[in-house]
């Protein structure tokens, strides 16, 4: 038997993650690796009668600033770029943090927390396009859209993060506070 | 100092500040005094309507998994398409492993949490006891709420239809409408299921049935 069990939805007990700081870091990591060749490579592959484009995550956006929807482009750019580097950065300092002290008080960083949780996924909008644009636009020799390779490095990106961030204990912010004088 | 009963404790799943918990008027609702997170909720039929919506949704998702999602026409050809088909899209060699990710995320997940949902919840509304492994269910249920992605394919689906409305004719199939439909009524059920309220239920029938 050993570990306890909650009486009402039977998950594990367990007061603190000893290894929540370990997972943590290594999906980080494994997700900050993966955003590089889901920049550097392309997202798309367009091939028309007259043309074979390649187009980047970022090349995406500038290609909607040109037709001039920049609402659609903020959102792409928001979803694709800063939404997951600011993941980056919020999860490293919430780690950091716990670790050293910190400039944020402790309520701050757990509203850092939860917005990161709540964000997260909402970055995964770009591969659904790549889906659905891949899917719809298949017209034999006229036009067809293809994913490129970066498709999948971003969405294992983003799913790594996402594993990154729901490892952290956000325990572990009440508890580095309490070992401060 | 001694702590009540655990049971009429709450710590908010949030921050993880310890409440009383209390018996709140029909329509009234208790939050977090450190972090304003909503902890309690009393609502007259909530469950009722969870489960209702749950089970719209599982309709609406078939339905949108059956019929013509899109069909593309540049001068003349057509290219129709379904919600299959942008699973399939990854089809080439290394992108393989992204198919099953996408089906999990906009149609599996989906359909596991409505039905897990429906399974644990439905008896409740009945009156009846609760199924073998419900609490498991209604567990396996919020678990997964981060990886039910449809909500946002239906935002990766309007970028993608600004982005070839340009070049073509896009006509809206059946299924576009099932999903638009079924993503609302997700979120709409979403906001009305407190955690709380269902785990009170869940052990009010146990209780009843022993």
């Amino acid at each position: 038997m050993g570990t306890p069990h909650c009486d009402r939805c039977h998950g594990r007990l367990q007061s603190r993650d000893a290894q929540s700081l370990q997972k943590v870091w290594a999906w980080l990591i494994a997700g900050i690796i993966l955003f590089f060749p889901a920049n550097i490579y392309p997202m798309l592959i367009t091939r028309t009668l007259v043309e074979h484009t390649e187009s980047t995550i970022l090349g995406g956006v500038v290609d909607l600033v040109h037709h001039h929807a920049y609402g659609i482009a903020a959102v792409v750019f928001v979803a694709s770029i800063l939404i997951p580097i600011g993941k980056f950065i919020a999860i490293a300092y919430l780690a950091l943090s716990v670790q050293r002290r910190s400039i944020l008080n402790m309520h701050q960083r757990h509203k850092l927390y939860d917005f990161v949780e709540f964000i997260g996924r909402w970055s995964m909008i770009d591969v659904f396009v790549v889906a659905i644009l891949s899917a719809l636009v298949q017209l034999n020799t006229i036009a067809s859209i293809n994913p490129g390779i970066a498709a999948l490095s971003f969405a294992l990106s983003v799913i790594f993060t996402m594993f990154s961030a729901q490892s952290f204990d956000p325990r572990l912010i009440w508890d580095a506070d309490r070992k401060d004088p | 100092m001694s702590l009540p009963p655990l049971k009429d404790l709450v710590a908010c799943h949030h921050c993880d500040t310890l409440h009383t918990a209390a018996t709140l008027p029909d329509g009234a609702s208790a939050a977090c005094q450190r972090c304003h997170a909503v902890l309690q909720t009393s609502r007259p039929g909530a469950l009722a309507s969870v489960v209702s919506l749950a089970v719209s949704a599982f309709v609406l998702m078939i339905a949108a998994i059956s019929f013509p999602f899109m069909d593309l026409d540049v001068s003349g050809n057509h290219n129709a398409t379904s919600v299959f088909n942008a699973i399939t899209a990854f089809n080439a060699g290394l992108a393989l492993p992204l198919a099953v990710a996408v089906a999990m995320f906009i149609i599996i997940l989906p359909l596991t949490r409505l039905a897990a949902i429906i399974y644990a919840i439905g008896p409740l509304v009945r009156g009846t006891t609760p199924r073998p492994l419900a609490r498991q269910a209604y567990a396996l249920a919020e678990t997964l709420r981060p990886w039910a992605m449809a909500e946002i394919f239906m935002v990766g689906v309007t970028v993608a239809l600004i982005k070839v409305a340009g070049l073509a004719t896009v006509t809206l199939g059946p299924a576009f409408w099932a999903f638009a439909a079924l993503v609302i009524i997700t979120v709409v059920k979403d906001q009305i299921m407190n955690r709380y309220a269902i785990w009170e239920a869940l052990d009010k029938a146990t209780q009843q049935a022993a």
